[in-house]
């Protein structure tokens, strides 16, 4: 119920971040008092994509996985004009005037959904020259955006397009700071601008970190915080602040912009979300008890290895947890990583997530999801292939407050639909081809539709299959 | 209560010295012997004496054997991580557990991982427990291109975990090479080409031995290295590098030259195959993560394998302290591009060749460590099913013909947490 109220408050805010008039714009215009210099933040950097031409397509005999938890064996799926018009079984009808594609013995999902990545802000090659992703000049920089970071050129996302039929990714301000900065989602779509692939009405994310990292880039500088009682301090701190301002913002007096504080009371607004870096389970515990002190609400824990620990915890408040396989070990608050997290959360009845955060991992999100099905199936958790696929997809797009628009094959949501040559959950399989928006973007079959970036062109190796 | 007898017993297990190795059949699955060759379906392994005795069909089953059903499952030698860091390092970030480089020392080429690898780190558990028996284990470099001594190790659960010490000395001449050396790729063959005259002068009269560059233990230690009764492996990923790594050879035509990494080896596939140096690749590098990666792609190891160069899957830089076990899914992948048009991976049969008997042979070991032939030694893997599905399951784990425990921290973790919320007493009283 929580997470149905939240994602109205982000629809309707979020539409007015894209170019579309609609009446939730307007509703939330007005019903926002005082909010000029909060619209005027609103209305920056706005999404200038658009989709590619598309077919009518209809792909039939595959087992579809709906992205929602539901699996369809020899299916029929028909997209036209860029959406989904129908999902049905073999009875359904095939309209005519259509590109037929016989997919019989494989399998369709939606597009896969990665919501952490830092593709762009730390893109390949991974140089010093390229490295964007973290602010870390001052513990608190809410006032950052991902996005006036992202190298739309980086050939990473080419990679997580034909391996990992990945069509959606959120990027995150890495976790240096305890406030990071505003996340961005995308269409994996090439484009010479980052505006041009801006998910348009994707909600801002706003990205947190609690833990080693922030002690340990500031503790290093001999500055604040140099511990964890330091950083929980420091933050909040910082929202006293921002509720101060919002407080200011709702006046008659409104005051000046500051890009800090209209991002920390978007998030007290409900209109942009918190994604959470925190690895152990006090420690999320933590948060929180700190979220519920100053009004917001996280959305998604990036990273927690531990919330298995508080399974329980998490499903109660709604929380997702946005987490890898089976990393481990890396750092001391990794110590405690299991890779039946996703399976004891999933038992629990909390929201999962399997996220990347790596340039490779997002080649294969769905063989992680894969691993962490089977970790799960092996300590006895009944978990359906449909419903891994769904980590990748729908909770991925749901925790990103765009589940209205894509992350499963419902009719009217965006065609962003992979086939896949066999089964995405066994190693043996590999996407054949992409659509995004129903334009078909990837096609292993076909070397002409497989983007090569700038950076690559007139190098070795360009266009070759990766 | 059941569940806690059997922790309790596999924990006291974990301390107690393993059992020694007894005679074993393990009949009725489906056995890969590791060497290339195909599965064979209702097969038996026999093991004695920590050795593997014959792997086949109609294979003659010894009176005292202990019999081990394994039909419907897969019977495989244990897998052979090509590269790694495994027992050098406890948790990354915790630089008092971590090993692998020794950036302060005055040592180089002398350091020996044989003392730093700790048999009891949990990434040897959780490996040995995904089906990892055996591992390179190199170090990585600190002040110098050479990194000191690897060695070849095992997983197992008792307390020597070295297979073989001194096994290979560890070079960087890449870009790690470049900037260990100072900066440039011209520093660092020099760096090499004077360390190793240097050895040349320390072994002309030892006692005389003064260097401003390097101590007498490092020349001491490159001499096997000269000489090639030690292998050399070098971390290099552009095509321009491997070829000046092979021309190596003309300078010191002793040396038993290893590739390392080789993103670019399809590159100069012909040259690597003509100069017959081996390759521990990484398998799945696909990215320009440097300006010495352009033309990585997944096709690498199966174009170089295509090309006539023996090639097998190894970590390097890639969680090789942690995740072993992401070989198979590795060596699945390269099965995978089979499938892609225009991709070059390998078949089933060589995938997991590649994680078993290629990395014994690429370093010398293959007579005595990677497969199921007669005389190996007795790692084996019970799986569930296909070992390179990720949806497969380890059964059963042998080393040396000792069956292994399989459990570890994580499995620990999961059972107390198996229902989060504490029961009559707090979480910290359920073990």
């Amino acid at each position: 119920m929580e997470w149905k109220a939240l994602l109205a408050v982000v629809a309707a805010g979020t539409l007015v971040a894209g170019c579309a008039a609609t009446a939730a714009e307007t509703e939330t215009a007005s019903a926002s008092a005082g909010s000029a210099s909060k619209s005027a933040a609103k209305i920056a950097f706005p999404s200038t994509y658009k989709p590619y031409p598309s077919d009518n397509i209809v792909i039939t005999g595959a087992t579809i996985f709906d992205g929602e938890g539901q699996r369809i064996d020899n299916g029929v799926i028909f997209m036209s004009a860029g959406k989904i018009v129908s999902v049905g079984g073999p009875e359904s009808a095939i309209p005519t005037d259509s590109t037929i594609i016989d997919a019989t013995g494989k399998y369709v999902t939606p597009g896969i959904i990665d919501i952490h990545s830092h593709l762009g802000d730390y893109p390949t090659p991974s140089v010093a020259a390229h490295s964007d992703g973290n602010e870390a000049t001052s513990p608190v920089t809410p006032e950052v955006w991902a996005e006036h970071s992202v190298w739309p050129q980086d050939p990473g996302f080419s990679r997580a397009l034909a391996n990992g039929g990945i069509t959606s990714l959120q990027i995150l301000p890495g976790s240096a700071n305890l406030f990071g900065g505003r996340a961005v989602t995308l269409k994996n779509v090439p484009a010479r601008t980052v505006q041009a692939m801006k998910f348009p009405g994707a909600p801002y994310g706003m990205k947190m970190a609690c833990g080693e990292n922030p002690k340990r880039v500031y503790g290093g500088r001999n500055r604040k915080p140099s511990t964890r009682m330091g950083s929980l301090s420091l933050t909040r701190q910082t929202w006293i602040k921002a509720q101060d301002y919002r407080k200011k913002q709702r006046g008659a007096k409104p005051p000046k912009r500051d890009l800090a504080m209209e991002t920390l009371a978007g998030v007290l607004d409900g209109d942009i979300l918190v994604h959470n870096h925190c690895y152990r389970a006090d420690e999320l515990n933590q948060i929180i008890d700190m979220s519920k002190e100053f009004g917001y609400k996280v959305t998604a824990f990036h990273h927690a290895v531990e919330s298995y620990k508080i399974a329980d915890i998490l499903a109660k408040e709604g929380i997702c947890s946005a987490i890898w396989a089976d990393w481990w070990g890396f750092k001391m608050e990794a110590y405690d990583a299991i890779p039946e997290n996703a399976a004891l959360l999933q038992q629990a009845g909390a929201c999962v997530v399997i996220h990347s955060d790596d340039e490779n991992q997002i080649q294969r999100l769905n063989q992680e999801a894969s691993k962490a099905l089977a970790d799960g199936r092996a300590m006895g958790i009944e978990i359906s292939d449909a419903q891994a696929i769904q980590w990748i997809t729908y909770n991925a797009a749901k925790a990103m407050g765009i589940a209205d628009q894509t992350g499963s094959l419902k009719p009217g949501k965006m065609a962003d639909v992979v086939l896949w040559n066999d089964n995405p959950l066994s190693v043996y399989s590999r996407p054949e081809k992409v659509w995004i928006d129903g334009a078909m973007l990837y096609d292993a079959n076909d070397p002409s539709r497989r983007p090569v970036s700038d950076f690559e062109l007139g190098q070795p190796g360009e266009g070759d299959v990766k | 209560m059941k569940h806690l007898a059997t922790i309790f017993a596999s924990s006291l297990a974990l301390m107690a010295a393993p059992a020694a190795a007894q005679t074993i059949a393990i009949t009725g699955g489906k056995v890969v012997v590791g060497d290339g060759s195909p599965p064979m379906d209702d097969a038996t392994v026999v093991l004695r004496n920590g050795r593997v005795v014959a792997a086949g069909i109609n294979v003659n089953i010894p009176a005292d054997a202990r019999r081990i059903d394994a039909a419907g499952k897969w019977v495989t030698p244990g897998v052979f991580a090509g590269f790694s860091r495994v027992g050098l390092v406890e948790v990354g970030a915790v630089r008092a557990t971590n090993d692998t480089r020794a950036a302060d020392s005055v040592f180089s080429a002398a350091l020996d991982v044989q003392y730093a690898v700790n048999p009891f780190a949990a990434p040897v558990a959780v490996n040995r427990a995904a089906g990892v028996t055996r591992a390179v284990v190199s170090p990585g470099t600190g002040n110098s291109i050479f990194g000191g001594y690897g060695a070849i190790v095992d997983l197992g659960q008792d307390s020597d975990p070295i297979t073989k010490a001194r096994a290979f000395q560890f070079v960087e001449l890449g870009e790690t090479g470049h900037r260990r050396a100072g900066g440039s790729r011209a520093a660092a063959h020099i760096l090499f080409r004077a360390m190793l005259n240097e050895a040349r002068t320390y072994a002309r009269n030892p006692s005389l031995f003064d260097s401003d560059l390097m101590k007498a233990s490092d020349a001491k230690a490159l001499l096997p290295v000269i000489n090639g009764n030690t292998r050399l492996l070098v971390h290099a990923e552009s095509a321009n590098d491997i070829l000046k790594v092979l021309d190596l050879r003309k300078d010191f035509p002793s040396l038993k030259l290893v590739l390392v990494g080789a993103n670019e080896g399809w590159r100069v596939a012909n040259e690597i195959a003509a100069a017959k140096v081996p390759v521990l690749a990484s398998a799945l590098s696909d990215l320009p993560y440097s300006f010495e990666d352009l033309a990585a792609t997944q096709s690498n190891i199966g174009r170089m394998k295509d090309a006539g160069v023996t090639v097998a899957i190894g970590m390097i830089n890639d969680r090789d302290a942690h995740q072993l076990r992401y070989s198979m899914q590795y060596a699945g992948n390269l099965v995978a591009l089979n499938k892609v048009p225009r991709a070059t991976g390998l078949t089933w049969d060589e995938a997991f060749a590649a994680i078993s008997s290629k990395p014994a042979e690429i370093m010398g070991m293959g007579a005595r460590l990677g497969s199921l032939k007669a005389g190996r030694k007795g790692d084996v893997v019970i799986w569930t099913g296909d070992p390179l599905e990720l949806s497969t399951q380890v059964e059963s784990v042998f080393i040396d013909g000792v069956e292994q425990s399989l459990s570890n921290r994580q499995e620990r973790l999961r059972e107390r947490y198996r229902n989060p919320a504490p029961g009559a007493l707090p979480k910290a009283y359920d073990r």
